[in-house]
């Protein structure tokens, strides 16, 4: 029996998770059209390798990895490629991003697939397959999974996340059901490419369907594989957390879990990783639940891209929905619009009405009862977090260690005041990050001004120098034409030359003169301005280093809810 | 649009003040039984001057009325002032307290959530320093003082300030038990003397002792509850007992035992309803613990040495300064900063 730990915190919101796993996961059918961002990872967007009007093959590369942190896509489906263009896509902004069109052709006729075996594959090899595969984090943060096999630190702990513990999210917990025995392959692959010994796979003891099925999934594997039931407490299915309470390692603030030696992968991307290898599937569908305000809450087994409006549509929204939610109560983020394409992040939508998730009333303001640091897994002092994000006081939220929260919201869903905490924290972090932008621009342009003036000044001295050789050269010349009368020289050509070197000498000495005579203010310092100025100079290359740190610090994913 | 979380399940503020307001219900009701109704009229007087001045000063700031008068903030200021002036004194001595404490305590700092100091401790230290004489105005427990005051009495003694033929205000009231064991150690009176004055009780004050006791079983229902820290109560009182038992032990002939102080005075509304004011206390575990102690420290000083009856405000009041200064200094270590974190 593996020993326990816990972590700070946490709530127990109400889990709403029966309601979506009365009925098996079915597939989803072919939509009419599916619409494939190329950027659904982490890292930079993958680059279209496909051109429109192009038939491409279910799995086909429609878009390469571009860049260390990236990811492949593959066509869902076998069809058309009909436009490669900006649409809409998942993204609380907004904003368009690139995405492929494509019409199916009804066929679903898969490309090339070749199944490898793992335990003749190098981890090296592996990684690489992953990559090509489309293989990311599937627990929300789509982090690129080859990245996080390449780590050269050594890992002795595999923690496998199927805690899922936000409410209303059930896809995890069905796929361990339904397909325990291909998760438990994966992550036999994923082990076998950290080359570690000890796996921990965590769950949920809300979950009991599902860990006696990766129990019993274990056995017949005979890999010395632990399934580990876990409390059930939000939010600990944050990777970090799950760490904690697996292993009683807390990852340090700013590190990854790998510098403790612990890797974390999701149960889904585990069994995506199954797929990858031993099918030779790229990543093409999801398991994605479909719940809240609908007829028939459930699973679904979709294509990426599949419109999140034909998975409303099966499960029958009520008439009251008003908006739609990607990802669960707790940190989702509502759809700009129903008809956005599902990607590989996408583990639920929720179809959400007033009734259901009722508006919060008017923010009273802080009574500092701290209900909110009793609750935060992070040990932050929230309150204090408010004061100063309310107050623009970023430098003192920074202190406070306001780049540490993961944006749970256990604070916001405990407090008395109503005060929509986590908005405040985001506000506050982008604009901390748009300062920080600003502040690197400015740096940069001024450093491009400098230089160009010494540039200027530089090609000044080297062409006055240049000219001076050759005067000097001429004057030797003029010499020993003078002495040797007979020397075969052509002494018109190098007369004109150095007519045209005296003229422009005569200018740049005119020009250095004009320049002498109103002195840069650079120029002529006593030593103590000098000294000043390379204590500033010293300063701002400290703060620059510093701002190179903090903006490495929210690179990698740290809250993701398990990869 | 909304974002992130979609769900809340809070104990509002309304809910939260409410419970304390039902937590001081025992001590009230104690009140009433050892000293009779005027109590009551006090506090419907607090509260009313404490309502009608938040909306006054809300509408002067331009707040919204309505739901800062909901969230019986005012309310519980109000009664906790009645709670702390003798119950016969003149109607006008709750309501200017009170006024006082929610205009220029309260709302001149930024209103709810932004003011420094305990204002009902403010509205106190107001009237103690402003009005001595009325504010040292006991009723003796009833029976057993030289007369006895029926409820009409009273009620008419608080608004006309006159009394039945034949009776003195000074044979119906006494100082408290803790003013009159100061009194009497000055007059050279030995502890063991003092404390068979027929004013005593068991623990402390006759009557008095069972109101705090009340207080303190509506604290461990706020306890149990989690409406309050346990840290604030625990290191207050814990420090209260320590200094008094130490000196008692030492020199029990003038100075008190520690379960005098803990049931005399405003010791145990202090503990559990005025220190634990979220507000003007610290915010971390240690900063309450290092609060509690403080308080308990300055409020034991006070009663021993100070030139006033009682401690606890003026305690109170001193801690809030201190604040600031006490989160500063006690931020918790976050996840992944701790010592041992690494391996």
């Amino acid at each position: 029996m593996t020993r326990l730990h816990s972590f700070h915190g946490g709530i127990h919101p109400l889990t709403h998770k029966k309601e979506s796993t009365q009925s098996p996961i079915i597939s989803a059918p072919l939509p009419a059209q599916l619409i494939v961002p190329f950027r659904q990872h982490a890292g930079d967007a993958a680059k279209p390798v496909v051109q429109v009007g192009e038939r491409v093959l279910k799995g086909q590369l429609i878009g390469e990895p571009v860049g260390m942190i990236s990811s492949s896509i593959h066509a869902p489906t076998s069809g058309t490629i009909t436009a490669i263009e900006l649409q809409q896509i998942a993204h609380p902004s907004a904003l368009p991003d690139l995405c492929a069109t494509l019409v199916p052709d009804g066929l679903d006729e898969w490309g090339v697939r070749q199944p490898l075996n793992y335990r003749q594959l190098s981890s090296d090899e592996l990684q690489k397959h992953l990559r090509r595969c489309g293989i990311v984090g599937l627990g929300g943060a789509a982090f690129p999974s080859d990245m996080k096999l390449s780590h050269p630190v050594v890992v002795d702990t595999l923690v496998i996340n199927g805690a899922e513990c936000e409410p209303y999210i059930t896809c995890d917990d069905m796929l361990m059901r339904e397909r325990a025995e291909g998760i438990v392959r994966g992550i036999e692959i994923l082990r076998h490419a950290l080359g570690t010994d000890s796996v921990l796979i965590g769950i949920e003891d809300n979950k009991p369907q599902a860990i006696a099925a990766m129990q019993r999934a274990v056995d017949d594997s005979s890999h010395p594989f632990k399934v580990v039931t876990v409390p059930t407490l939000y939010p600990g299915g944050s990777a970090k957390h799950l760490i904690k309470v697996l292993t009683g390692v807390e990852v340090p603030s700013g590190k990854l879990p790998t510098d403790v030696g612990v890797q974390c992968f999701n149960v889904a991307t585990a069994y995506a990783a199954h797929r990858a290898v031993e099918h030779g599937e790229p990543l093409v569908s999801r398991v994605v639940t479909v719940t809240g305000n609908v007829e028939q809450p459930r699973n679904y087994e979709a294509l990426i891209g599949t419109p999140f409006s034909d998975l409303v549509a099966l499960s029958v929204a009520k008439p009251d929905t008003n908006r739609y939610i990607m990802g669960g109560p707790m940190m989702g983020v509502e759809l700009p619009a129903v008809n956005v394409p599902l990607v590989k992040a996408s583990n639920c939508v929720i179809a959400a009405s007033d009734a259901l998730f009722p508006p919060p009333p008017a923010p009273m303001p802080c009574i500092r009862c701290t209900r909110c640091a009793q609750v935060c897994p992070v040990e932050l002092q929230p309150q204090d977090l408010f004061w100063f994000a309310q107050s623009h006081n970023f430098g003192k939220a920074q202190e406070f260690d306001l780049f540490d929260c993961i944006e749970c919201g256990a604070c916001a869903y405990v407090c008395p005041s109503s005060i929509p905490l986590v908005q405040y924290y985001r506000y506050a972090k982008s604009e901390i990050r748009a300062r920080d932008l600003e502040k690197r621009a400015a740096d940069l342009a001024r450093e491009r001004h400098e230089f160009r003036q010494f540039r200027i000044e530089r090609e000044k001295q080297e062409k006055a120098e240049r000219l001076a050789q050759k005067e000097r050269a001429a004057a030797e010349a003029k010499a020993a034409a003078a002495t040797v009368i007979a020397t075969p020289v052509d002494p018109t050509a190098d007369a004109d030359d150095t007519q045209q070197m005296r003229i422009d000498a005569a200018l740049a000495r005119a020009k250095e003169q004009a320049a002498a005579a109103t002195p840069k203010n650079t120029e002529a310092l006593t030593p103590e301005q000098r000294a000043e100025i390379e204590a500033i100079e010293a300063r701002r290359a400290h703060i620059h280093e510093l701002a190179a740190d903090a903006g490495a610090d929210d690179e990698p994913p740290k809250h993701s809810q398990g990869n | 649009m909304l974002s992130s979380p979609f769900i809340t399940r809070p104990l509002t503020v309304d809910r939260i003040m409410l419970r304390v307001l039902y937590a001081l219900l025992p001590g009230i009701t104690l009140y009433v039984w050892y000293f009779g109704p005027a109590i009551l009229v006090s506090i419907a007087l607090a509260v009313t001057a404490a309502l009608a001045t938040e909306a006054l000063m809300l509408k002067l700031r331009d707040r919204p009325v309505r739901p800062f008068l909901a969230d019986y903030s005012a309310l519980l200021t109000g009664v906790l002032i009645a709670l702390s002036i003798p119950p016969l004194a003149p109607w006008w001595l709750p309501v200017v307290g009170t006024a006082f404490a929610i205009a220029v305590a309260k709302h001149l700092y930024g209103g709810l959530g932004s003011n420094p100091f305990n204002p009902a401790m403010i509205g106190y230290a107001v009237l103690i320093i402003s009005f001595p004489q009325e504010m040292t105005q006991w009723l003796s427990p009833q029976g057993m003082g030289h007369s006895v005051l029926t409820y009409g009495d009273q009620l008419r003694y608080v608004f006309s300030g006159v009394l039945p033929v034949g009776m003195q205000l000074d044979a119906l009231t006494m100082s408290t038990p803790l003013d009159t064991m100061k009194t009497q150690l000055h007059l050279g009176m030995p502890m063991s003397d003092i404390r068979d004055l027929p004013i005593y009780g068991r623990l402390a004050g006759k009557g008095s002792e069972m109101v705090a006791a009340g207080f303190a079983l509506g604290g461990i229902y706020l306890l149990i509850a989690r409406i309050i820290p346990w840290q604030l109560p625990l290191a207050f009182l814990g420090t209260l007992f320590a200094l008094s038992g130490i000196f008692n032990l030492i020199d029990p002939a003038h100075y008190a035992p520690p379960l005098f102080h803990w049931f005399s005075g405003a010791a145990m509304i202090g503990a559990f309803f005025i220190l634990t004011d979220p507000i003007t206390s610290p915010t971390t575990a240690k900063g309450r613990i290092a609060f509690g102690i403080g308080a308990g420290l300055l409020t034991f000083l006070i009663r021993a040495y100070g030139g006033f009856p009682d401690g606890v405000a003026f305690a109170t009041i001193l801690m809030n300064m201190c604040v600031p200064l006490i989160d500063a200094w006690t931020q918790p270590r976050i996840f992944g900063k701790k010592k041992g974190s690494e391996r």
